[in-house]
């Protein structure tokens, strides 16, 4: 059987190397140079899967990218196997292993397709009519479709290859290497511009390549010879990129392009070891050339899905590129002229033509009349109105069809064949065009939608059979006198070309053929891939849906992993005859990117693993990583979480910590806070816009805590800030609002106070801190520091010295965020692990605990100290927060201050934080749990708990949380409804311990 | 994925700025003064435009400065770019 089917002439297959490959466990062969379809059909294997819903058998329609039936499941290693790839663009390779997909238990014997059968209880809307309801039917439902529909297995594992992502600017791209787009190439370079040209293929020419008929000639030499000859110019041309392989997903507004090029998908396995797999080009053209061509329509008719029904010009391509026969007695069926060039080519190969059935009256075009003269049958004014044959067409019916087309007449006719061929005319891929913003206008007498030259995009053309141009000559003439005026050329080579091709004469189309039977027992297949036909798009329209939209959901014609295209036409078409409209005022659904499925790898790029986002770490992090610090992810910093020693819990060291810090002495790394540098003559009045306390007055060498609001009054972020300077502050901003409060000051700065002297400089990674704290921690920093007078009068708490350690200088700062006697060192970042090691050495003798940033939540918890985006939403006002005392009454104003006496915000029921304690000290609350007052239904929430520890110094369960009219409700006991219990609580002042603030200065 | 025409830098891709919504609502000088409506007139009130916009944007992954642009929403179109305290070029 092997190789019959295979031609021996043939240009483009190299038949001197042979390649084996597997198609669902079976060892098979083929040649370098084919796909895997052209591969299965050479060993005559059509059916290739099971349909999505009525798992119908289905074969290779086509020869490209919108192959609807031969998607297979590619390789199986968990790793690195691929679902849904289409056959049809697979190039055949040593070792190649593919599957069939959505066939269950096996291609041959599939249970699904007892749906087949069931098909009349299956129409559109099955799925969400249906198993709806009961709802809880579901579950039974769902393992029966689950198991039996899908499209292939995702891998289980992370991919192992390499992706790539590059950037390339050029000044025309020109998408698709057919004939139109090669000669917009050679105009362009010729032009003298930087030219990107772009295919899908591992070969250039399209169709034409492979167009060897005397019909079709260039300056008197066959097509393909002329083209052949353009080609090989193409490789010598320097401002000239040619990209093979390469298919352009997405066209963005200003000629922002993404394309995949595939780099080893055809080598055989054991050359890919470390190359890049695939390469997702972002590509910025000044100009952008649209030349990818059309694609050739099915018709449809009952059982017009059956393995072997293949499109026309597919089969052409079968027999004169791959040297493949896709049948031994082949029959077509068309409603134009392009049926005829594939009889001549088949003639030419030695394939039996059996019949044509013309739907037009008649066609006396070059084509038709030379293959009348070759003696194949010609039925005009015929239509197939079914086929027989279950894995594979063996016959199919025809009869006459009416004068008005609307229904079939006489007798009916059966014909033996193996393969059908169909030719419903063709579809300018307009895909692209759309993506960019452009808008299609109809073109009545061949029922295409075309790019609207007046609502094209700046900067783009479309051209070729893209533009709605089929015939060689309108094609190449229309291609050069529109390229000219697009780049401004002058008189070129491609003008005056003396062109010989056929003119089509008769059009007749009918998006829906008639049949013998009611239109209820036949299966006119419209969408092949997501299985639905023309029936359900007439069940849709009765349903009620009139927008191509709601009908192309509610039937899922056009949802598949092809995008609808070979199905959109006809369901447009269905419904404007359907519903008396003009197809053109139908419009089409929207084409929406990829224009072919991209892998996630191609999205991805080199972003996974440690590159998927930036990780930041301090200057101190190899200490903590070498003490066995556990870490939390803040925004992108790594922050010690805990230190755990000798295999304690998280719980465990986070009490001992906490004791630690305020017994003796504990040290943090606070490098991840935000520092912003402010200089300038008016860094005080800036201050004063900014935070809502006084700044004017704070002395040089003090610092002070500040509140950031928005203008809507609500807190934003807060921090210490520093005055280093007459005109020099630091400040410190949280660690997650470093960023976006530096943002806020610049917009601040720019665009309302542009007339305030002021810079801004970010700081934050130039400088690390530590903060040291506990009543030992004088002593330590007193041993680290000795010549520093650390006496209260000399260095006050809220004050600021510069200082060296160990001749490296720094800044200590009197400051705390735990309530304990705390300094805070400021170190350029390189020395500060060695400051920070000199700490630790001196901080020995009084057990010195580092601390991570649970211990520091916990400890300014006791405090009652807030932490931004914690405490606070964004929902709260420094009053909501019992903060009254931090708003500067007198000052005219600052960021958010009129706001802070809206009617809104001076509501007194609003949530307002408060302390909480636990009528059991043992008992510790979850963070976000709710609190209510009774259990009586419907229960009103009040409030909900913000921050939750167990204090391991006063030895109880202490809270935060906000609570609506909380500044009024001390003393109130509230419930908090968990799961499995109501745990009971007081509501409390926010301030646990020392409230008399006496450690600071201990 | 528009090209932005930064005042102080040349053109620069999309991702590289930031927008800041609606140009030209200045921050009232004296707060104090106004009503509660006029107050949320400023704080809230934002055109939402199918059509010619004018926005604020900010180079954000580049010099950082702050400056306005004409926007068509409907297409992306920039119409003009224009810095901070210009008068608009066009109406
Ligand atoms: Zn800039």
């Amino acid at each position: 059987m092997i190789n019959n089917l295979r031609i021996n002439k043939n240009n483009f297959i190299d038949q001197t190397i042979r390649i084996s490959f597997k198609f669902n466990g079976k060892k098979l062969f083929g040649y370098k140079g084919d796909t895997l379809a052209s591969a299965l059909l050479a060993n005559n294997i059509h059916l290739v899967g099971r349909s999505f819903k009525y798992h119908r058998p289905r074969g290779i329609m086509t020869c490209g990218s919108e192959e609807p039936n031969a998607i297979v499941q590619v390789g199986k290693d968990s790793s690195l196997t691929e679902p849904n790839v289409r056959a049809t663009e697979i190039e055949l390779y040593e070792g190649l292993e593919a599957f069939s997909q959505n066939c269950w238990p096996s291609i041959n014997f599939d249970i699904g397709g007892i749906n087949n059968f069931l098909s009349p209880l299956l129409p559109a809307g099955f799925y969400y009519k249906t198993f709806m309801w009961p709802a809880s039917f579901w579950e039974k439902y769902e393992f029966f479709i689950r198991h039996s529909a899908g499209l292939g297995k995702s891998p289980t594992k992370p991919d192992q290859d390499l992706y790539d992502h590059q950037y390339v600017h050029c000044d025309v791209l020109v998408i698709g290497g057919g004939i139109s787009g090669i000669l917009s190439a050679k105009l362009s370079v010729a032009k003298g511009l930087n030219t990107m040209l772009i295919d899908d293929k591992d070969y250039l020419g399209g169709s034409t390549i492979y167009q060897d008929d005397d019909i079709f000639k260039i300056n008197n030499e066959n097509s393909n010879v002329w083209l052949k000859k353009q080609i090989e110019t193409l490789n010598k041309i320097p401002n000239l990129t040619i990209k093979h392989r390469t298919s352009v997903a997405a066209f963005h507004g200003y000629n922002y392009l993404l394309a995949r090029e595939n780099l080893i998908d055809h080598l055989n396995i054991d050359e890919r070891k470390g190359k890049i797999r695939q390469r997702l080009w972002k590509i910025r053209a000044k100009k952008v050339v649209i030349a990818t061509g059309a694609i050739e329509r099915p018709l449809v008719f009952s059982n017009n899905d059956r393995p072997g029904v293949i499109l026309s010009s597919s089969i052409k391509k079968y027999i004169d590129y791959y040297g493949v026969k896709t049948g031994e007695n082949i029959s077509l069926f068309t409603n134009n002229d392009s049926a005829y060039e594939t009889a001549i080519s088949l003639n030419k190969s030695g394939v039996k033509v059996k019949v044509i059935i013309d739907i037009r009256e008649d066609s006396n075009s070059i084509l038709s009349e030379q293959v009348e003269k070759s003696g194949i049958k010609i039925l005009k004014g015929y239509t197939v109105i079914d086929t027989d044959g279950y894995k594979r067409i063996k016959s199919f019916d025809v009869m006459k069809l009416s004068k008005d087309g609307g229904s079939v007449v006489g007798n009916k006719i059966t014909y033996k064949s193996d393969c059908l061929g169909i030719s419903g005319g063709w579809t300018p891929m307009v895909h692209l065009f759309t993506q960019s913003g452009g808008k299609l206008k109809f073109r009545n007498n061949d029922n295409v939608f075309i790019p609207d030259e007046n609502k094209t995009p700046s900067k783009q053309i479309s051209v070729g059979s893209s533009n709605g141009d089929f015939e060689l000559d309108d094609v190449i003439n229309n291609t050069v006198k529109n390229i000219k005026i697009f780049l401004g050329l002058d008189k070129n080579d491609f003008e005056n070309l003396n062109i010989k091709c056929s003119k089509e004469k008769q059009k007749r189309n009918i998006w829906l053929l008639p049949s013998n039977k009611p239109i209820s027992k036949t299966k006119p297949f419209l969408d092949f891939q997501n299985d639905s036909t023309a029936k359900d798009v007439k069940l849709a329209l009765r349903e009620g849906f009139k927008s191509i939209e709601h009908v192309k959901r509610y039937t899922t014609t056009g949802m598949g992993t092809d995008q609808g295209k070979l199905s959109n036409m006809h369901a447009l078409g269905i419904i404007a005859d359907t519903t008396g409209t003009n197809m053109g005022d139908l419009g089409t659904t929207t084409f929406r990117p990829p224009y072919t499925p991209l892998t996630f790898g191609a999205i991805v790029g080199r972003n996974v693993g440690k590159f998927f986002d930036h990780t930041r770490r301090t200057a101190i992090h190899d200490w903590h990583v070498k003490n066995k610090a556990e870490f939390e992810n803040v925004g992108q910093w790594k922050r010690p979480w805990y230190f755990p020693k000798n295999g304690e819990t998280m719980h465990q060291s986070v009490q001992r910590e906490s004791k630690a810090a305020r017994e003796s002495a504990g040290i943090l790394d606070a490098s991840t806070l935000g520092k912003i540098d402010i200089q300038g003559e008016d860094a005080s009045e800036f201050l004063n816009r900014v935070y809502t306390n006084a700044w004017s007055k704070l002395a040089i060498g003090k610092c002070r805590y500040g509140l950031m609001l928005n203008e809507d009054g609500m807190v934003y972020d807060d921090g210490v800030t520093t005055r280093l300077a007459e005109n020099h502050y630091i400040m410190s901003t949280t660690t997650g609002g470093a960023a976006n409060v530096l943002s806020k000051l610049e917009d601040y700065l720019q665009t309302e106070w542009p007339e305030l002297n002021v810079y801004l400089t970010t700081v934050t990674d130039q400088y690390s801190t530590m903060s040291i704290c506990g009543p030992n921690s004088k002593k330590i920093i007193k041993k680290v520091i000795p010549n520093l007078d650390l006496s209260d009068q000399s260095f006050p708490h809220m004050s600021f010295k510069n200082s060296k350690i160990n001749n490296v200088k720094c800044r200590i700062m009197r400051i705390s965020f735990t309530g304990e006697h705390s300094y805070e060192i400021n170190v350029q970042s390189n020395y500060a692990k060695d400051v920070w090691e000199r700490c630790i050495e001196a901080g020995k003798e009084f057990n010195i605990t580092p601390y991570g940033t649970e211990t520091m939540h916990l400890l300014r918890a006791e405090k009652g100290f807030i932490i931004t985006g914690q405490d606070t939403d964004g929902t709260l006002t420094p009053s909501d927060l019992q903060m009254d005392w931090i708003i500067g009454k007198k000052k005219y104003d600052f960021i958010g201050k009129r706001s802070l006496y809206r009617s809104d915000t001076i509501r007194e029921d609003r949530k307002q934080l408060v302390g909480l304690l636990t009528d059991d000290p043992k008992e510790v609350l979850e963070e976000g749990a709710q609190l209510v007052e009774s259990l009586d239904k419907p229960i009103e929430m009040l409030g909900h708990v913000t921050s939750s520890y167990f204090s391991p110094n006063l030895n109880k369960s202490i809270a935060l949380a906000v609570v609506r009219s909380g500044k009024k409700l001390k003393g109130k006991k509230l419930i908090v409804p968990m799961e499995n219990k109501n745990i009971n609580v007081t509501i409390t002042d926010t301030v646990f311990y020392d409230k008399e603030n006496k450690r600071l200065n201990a | 994925m528009f090209i932005i025409n930064c005042p102080y830098c040349g053109e620069r891709d999309q991702s590289e700025f930031s927008c800041g919504g609606e140009a030209h609502i200045e921050r009232p000088k004296q707060p104090t003064e106004l009503s509660d409506d006029q107050w949320a007139e400023y704080l809230f009130m934002r055109k939402n435009i199918k059509g010619i916009q004018f926005e604020r944007w900010n180079h954000i992954h580049g010099c950082r400065k702050w400056f306005n642009v004409v926007r068509d929403t409907s297409n992306d179109k920039i119409h003009a770019v224009y810095k901070m305290g210009e008068r608009p070029p066009i109406k």
